[in-house]
């Protein structure tokens, strides 16, 4: 618990497969301070900030072996969760489903501040519109013809990213692994998907219409049609919310990988860290090297400056790298050895923040004060 | 005379505190006994089983000391008071 947080103050929500950790720091960003495990022993794949509206409140999915998933919530910054008596995301009565876990909370628009939506598995959309006390599944998705084809890859059928338009209310965008990216443009009532150049390389059609193992989809809100999408083998870029998409490989190691984040102030700049392939999920050559593009996919760099070049078997997953929105950004992410990483230099130059926590699979970034 | 039910220490925030819940009503099945407790303690139902009424697969749920998995699951027959006892499954994070 930060209580003493102040305007500025970075936190980096992190969850694990044995808890959350908060990691505080100032706007420096040189000295940072581990705080937990909350939720000791359960896995939590999804956090949030959310400073909307004169709010401050946290937001963690967290996920018991033996009791199910849940969403809690803080509103002192960590120092107490509330501990919900039901379970408050769950499949309508009469569904063939059963909530698995809860892989992404997104706060809504800005113009909607008491909207929240959260992304679970089996892959299903929910919404919730008081501030995420009570949710309900998002009817549209749910009950969509090509809902019972998708299939789950290695972590599950999840649905993993949200993207609202923050300039058009009717327009979201979320993706699925396995199912591809879907958009709706009459908010939430109906949803096609678009997945028009984007390979599925496991199916006999390479380009189906749907049914690609999406892996991350990112945008900037100043410019929210312009995606960018790590791919099950694959790096795409689309212009226009995803009607068409272009491979934007240029200059990778790999195109396979899971993470991607943008820049908080820039929309063309972009970070990734490719993996070596799906047999192999770890860095290519053991090197551990986040590639930054600021051109939109033209070109790619590897960032390396502090980071393991060698022996390094480790492999970042699809929510674990992020950005604060400090000027120059601080980029963070975590590995599934455990290891948290940053930079407080848009990338240029990194140090390890820990390096024994449990496997990250979540790492959010946040400026307390900026919503 | 009616059935106890026996809630393990992580369940027992979901019933007041308790670690035995006695309903005095008589019950065919697990599954009645349990809808019965579902009314009384919703939160600790949501836990055992899941949202289409499954006993989660980490959980276990004994009946006069055997399970009921190896039994007729949700649909075994309780006998005049029956004892129910609900434990987590050797597993964990």
């Amino acid at each position: 618990m930060s209580p003493e947080a102040r305007a500025g103050d970075v936190v980096l929500l992190v969850g694990t497969m044995k808890g959350a950790f908060l990691v505080w720091s100032n706007a420096a960003r040189a000295e940072w301070r581990i705080e937990g495990p909350h939720f000791r022993g359960e896995s939590v794949y999804a956090l949030a900030l959310d400073q909307r509206g004169g709010r401050r409140r946290m937001l963690a999915a967290t996920r018991s072996m033996h009791w199910g998933a849940v969403i809690r919530a803080s509103d002192d910054l960590g120092a107490t969760w509330s501990e919900p008596d039901r379970q408050n995301v769950r499949f309508p009565e009469g569904s063939d489903d059963a909530l698995g876990n809860i892989w992404q909370i997104r706060p809504g628009r800005a113009s909607e501040p008491d909207v929240l939506y959260c992304g679970v598995e089996p892959a299903a959309l929910f919404e919730s519109r008081d501030g995420g006390e009570s949710w309900s599944p998002v009817e549209g998705l749910l009950n969509h013809e090509h809902r019972k084809r998708w299939m789950p890859g290695a972590g599950g059928l999840c649905l993993h990213t949200i993207l609202p338009d923050p300039a058009d209310e009717a327009r979201m965008a979320v993706a699925i692994s396995t199912g591809g990216f879907y958009r709706t443009d009459d908010g939430g009532r109906s949803w096609r998907p678009r997945n028009a150049g984007v390979r599925a390389v496991f199916l006999p059609d390479p380009y189906p219409e749907f049914g690609q193992c999406v892996h991350k989809v990112v945008h900037h809100p100043s410019r929210p049609e312009r995606l960018f999408l790590q791919n099950h083998w694959g790096l795409y870029r689309s212009d226009d919310w995803g009607d068409a998409w272009v491979d934007v490989a240029n200059g990778v190691p790999s195109d396979f990988g899971f993470a991607i984040e943008v820049h908080p102030h820039d929309p063309d700049t972009v970070y990734i860290v490719p993996l070596d392939s799906d047999q192999f999920r770890c860095v290519p050559d053991a090197r551990l090297r986040v590639y930054r593009t600021r051109d939109a996919g033209a070109s790619w760099q590897p960032l390396e400056t502090g980071l393991p070049q060698h022996d390094a078997y480790d492999t970042v997953l699809r929510d674990a790298l992020a950005a604060d929105r400090h000027d120059p950004a601080g980029i963070y992410f975590g590995t599934r050895g455990g290891k948290l990483y940053g930079s407080a230099d848009d990338g240029e130059s990194w140090r390890e923040i820990a390096d024994d926590l449990p496997p990250i699979v979540c790492v959010k970034a946040a400026v307390i004060g900026a919503a | 005379m009616g059935i106890t039910i026996a809630l393990p220490g992580a369940l027992q925030p979901y019933a007041g505190g308790s670690s035995e819940v006695t309903l005095a009503d008589r019950f065919g099945t697990v599954g009645d006994a349990l809808a019965a407790l579902a009314e009384r303690h919703g939160g600790v139902m949501d836990r055992v089983t899941d949202e289409r009424g499954a006993l989660r697969p980490h959980v276990n749920v004994f009946v006069d000391g055997e399970n009921v998995r190896f039994l007729d699951g949700l649909g075994t027959a309780l006998g005049e008071g029956s004892t129910i006892v609900i434990v987590p499954a050797v597993s964990g994070g």
